[in-house]
């Protein structure tokens, strides 16, 4: 009826998702590589030196946007699950697979990025406060739900168990997000660094958005490298593969 | 452009410690989960490409 929408759906199908990945995975690379060495130079050569915190302030360029990555994925991973669970498509849980160990990454690396930018800041590595606790669980549910599927042997029961847990621990992403305002805590809040003066605020925000929008664009890439070998290895026994590796 | 010399820009103020061990922790991290995604698909069709060859052992 709707040849678009009917196009569309076709991409649902690992077997056309597979060549449509390949050629996308390559592109997003391209742009991430591009957007990081924008983002570098303005977060050490244009953007300034901070009237409190001096250099060290610079962590931000990282420490934010891999910070927004590790909740913005595991929204999406969890959607993809969720979705999985629904209409029973075998790619969806293929994808959510996919972005687990990506976003698991970045949740690291958000709570490293924090441990070195604490020390100086706070004179400590760590703290049981709100948001570094509520962060510390999302790398948890991004390993728990990794443990989980691979403990299943059959993928579309992980895939089904994975979801579940991953649908549940949605509820801790808000709980991140609003951490800062819910409790009293160490943690600056959003917008404490930006608001000091105009000219400062644009440039150091605008280097964190490009970085953002680099890691942003390198999960793309890997999550589309990464469910490329997924359908080879869960679709192993179908012809199409079997044609693609002749 | 505010670094007079290069050995400035390293010593980050004094916090080059924090400023580098973020990222360069960030682009090592990156770097290694790109190789292993690359590994990954080397080792899958390497293992598909001998099931294939040895008639599809597997069921």
């Amino acid at each position: 009826m709707n040849n678009r929408i009917a196009n569309w759906f076709r991409f649902a199908s690992p077997q056309n998702f597979y060549p449509l990945a390949g050629r996308m995975w390559p592109l997003f690379a391209t742009l991430s590589a591009v957007l990081c060495a924008a983002g570098l130079w303005l977060s050490f050569f244009v953007a300034p030196t901070d009237a409190q915190q001096g250099e060290g302030y610079r962590i931000i360029f990282v420490h934010v946007p891999a910070s927004w990555l590790s909740m913005f994925i595991y929204l999406v991973m969890a959607a993809w699950a969720g979705l999985g669970l629904i209409l029973n498509t075998r790619l969806s849980g293929m994808m959510a697979s996919a972005l687990a160990p990506t976003g698991a990454l970045f949740a690291f690396l958000s709570l490293w990025t924090g441990a070195l930018w604490g020390k100086p800041m706070w004179g400590a590595w760590w703290v049981w406060d709100a948001r570094l606790t509520s962060e510390l669980i999302l790398l948890f549910l991004y390993l728990g739900f990794m443990a989980l599927q691979a403990a299943i042997d059959d993928p579309r029961r992980a895939d089904k168990a994975g979801a579940v847990l991953a649908l549940v621990g949605v509820v801790n992403v808000p709980i991140i997000y609003f951490s800062v305002k819910w409790w009293n805590t160490l943690h600056q809040g959003a917008s404490v660094s930006l608001t000091r003066s105009p000219s400062m605020a644009a440039t150091m925000l605008v280097g964190m958005l490009v970085m953002a929008l680099a890691f942003w664009m390198y999960a793309i890439a890997a999550t589309l490298a990464r469910v490329r070998c997924i359908i080879l290895e869960r679709e192993r026994h179908t012809d199409w593969v079997k044609h693609a590796l002749e | 452009m505010h670094w007079n010399s290069v050995s400035e820009f390293f010593a980050m103020g004094g916090y080059a410690l924090y400023v580098w061990g973020s990222f360069g922790a960030t682009a090592l991290a990156l770097a290694v989960e790109m190789w292993l995604i690359h590994r990954r698909r080397l080792q899958t069709l390497r293992t598909l490409r001998q099931d294939l060859a040895t008639g599809g052992a597997a069921p």
